[in-house]
């Protein structure tokens, strides 16, 4: 045990950077999709709606797995060989995996998103509108404020389910904490310990990461008493 | 309608309104003068709330024209933010902005429109504040307040646009019986200003002291239509009569 942390410690302490910066790339795009799709599924416009019902459709129904292959070997296939391209275009590691999390992150959030402003009464927005509020200003002044609150403690929950779904992308070889992991596993054979002091470093994050969000929910909760 | 030379400032030509297969408006025509307080009364169904929604397009009519203030805002280019400015509209569930404290519920709309500076803005939502004697709830947000408190602060919010016409969506159905009082003095001091008022309600009594025009609506027409006196004290049509003899 202590002869891993100290000959492999740096290795996978560098490997939980790794997974780190590729859960903030993921979830930073996420937000944006999710922010965009769940606007999308609320607006009265049939065509958004279905738009929206499609891209969660597909992804929430697509192993994430699936979607890491398909987004690293299938994309550039197609336009390589598919679409005759020739053979220049690759993907990195980290650029699909950042794709394949925002995607699969990011259809979580839109539903997250959608229920949030549904969950606001239809009635705070007929207060917004009829005062001569526009349709945009009465969502972002009124009705978004309130739905955050409602939406944080799904967000939380899908942030820390997105930071432990980066160890599915060590199967297209992103160097993160898992396939850092098997390394130092098949150097040492020590696999009881190997994996323990994975766990342990994955429930550290996630810990911190709890209280992080914690604070922010009391944060926004502040004054408001519902 | 007595004088003639007052201004219409709204006018209802043949209102039709659909939900999907649910004709819930059928054939309403009338018109609003300025300064005047019509007051609906009619079964739960028969249309009047819809009827008010329409009035500022909460609700998109199905078919007729209504002008409010010459502008027809049944026309599918109209502005109608710029429309409901003008229109001032207070709702059964009150429906403040529960993430504002009171005072921000009312600055809001005027600050976000520019109809104010923050100054001017601030003036005129703690005038109206002291108008409804709450000014010294402008702090509190709506969760603290008592349903008749959060219905004068709504009427405070919609008075700030400066609106020259008030609906008023069944103000005190959703109010414990001791507080609808309060709402209604509001209302009646409204009154007495002059402001153009529709108001949808069941409260008889308040139409009787306060209306100039009481509408009779039921299946979605206009029943009918006159002073309290003639329409509650004198009802004509047998469907006025039994409704009132039932909430009487």
């Amino acid at each position: 045990m202590v002869k891993i942390i100290t000959v492999y410690g740096n290795m996978l302490l560098t490997a939980m950077g790794r997974t780190l910066l590729l859960a903030f790339l993921g979830l930073f795009f996420a937000c944006i999709l999710g922010m965009i799709f769940g606007l999308l599924s609320v607006l009265k416009n049939k065509a958004c709606n279905i738009i929206s019902n499609i891209f969660v459709f597909v992804i929430r129904g697509v192993p994430m797995i699936v979607l890491a292959f398909f987004i690293y070997f299938g994309i550039p296939y197609l336009i390589n060989n598919i679409l005759g391209f020739g053979g220049g275009f690759t993907l990195s590691a980290l650029q699909a995996g950042t794709v394949c999390l925002a995607l699969n992150c990011g259809a979580y959030m839109a539903e997250i998103i959608r229920a949030g402003i549904q969950s606001v009464d239809i009635g705070q927005m007929e207060a917004g509108r009829s005062l001569g509020l526009p349709y945009w200003k009465t969502m972002r002044k009124i009705i978004l404020p309130q739905a955050i609150r409602t939406m944080i403690p799904s967000i939380i929950n899908q942030f820390i389910i997105t930071v432990k779904d980066t160890s599915i992308l060590s199967v297209i070889g992103f160097p993160e904490l898992v396939l850092a992991a098997k390394q130092v596993q098949a150097n040492t054979f020590k696999a009881f310990e190997t994996w323990a002091i994975v766990g342990i470093m994955y429930l550290i994050v996630i810990t911190i990461l709890s209280y992080l969000a914690k604070l922010v929910e009391r944060r926004m909760n502040r004054g408001i008493n519902r | 309608m007595e004088s003639t030379d007052k201004k219409i400032k709204i006018k209802v030509d043949k209102l039709r309104k659909c939900f999907g297969d649910l004709e819930v408006l059928k054939d309403i025509s009338t018109e609003i003068t300025e300064g005047e307080v019509v007051v609906i009364l009619g079964p739960s169904g028969s249309g009047k709330s819809t009827f008010l929604r329409c009035l500022n397009r909460l609700e998109d009519a199905t078919a007729g024209t209504i002008i409010v203030d010459d502008i027809d805002i049944t026309a599918k280019k109209v502005n109608m933010n710029k429309v409901r400015e003008n229109i001032g509209m207070v709702f059964q569930h009150f429906n403040l902005f529960n993430n504002m404290n009171v005072l921000d519920n009312l600055m809001l709309a005027p600050l976000e429109l520019k109809k104010a500076d923050k100054k001017e803005a601030r003036a005129r939502a703690e005038e109206m504040l002291k108008r409804v004697d709450l000014l010294e709830k402008a702090d509190s947000y709506p969760s603290q307040l008592s349903g008749g408190q959060k219905q004068r602060v709504a009427i405070a919010r919609a008075l700030c646009m400066k609106p020259d016409i008030m609906l008023f969506d069944e103000p005190t159905s959703a109010l414990d019986p001791e507080m609808v009082g309060e709402v209604l003095a509001v209302m009646k001091q409204l009154a007495a200003d002059g402001m153009t008022m529709v108001i949808v309600t069941h409260e008889i009594g308040f139409a009787r002291e306060v209306a100039d025009r009481v509408i009779f609506m039921d299946g979605g027409y206009i029943v009918e239509e006159g002073t309290p006196q003639e329409v509650i004290l004198n009802p004509k049509e047998p469907r006025t009569i039994s409704f009132l003899n039932k909430v009487l």
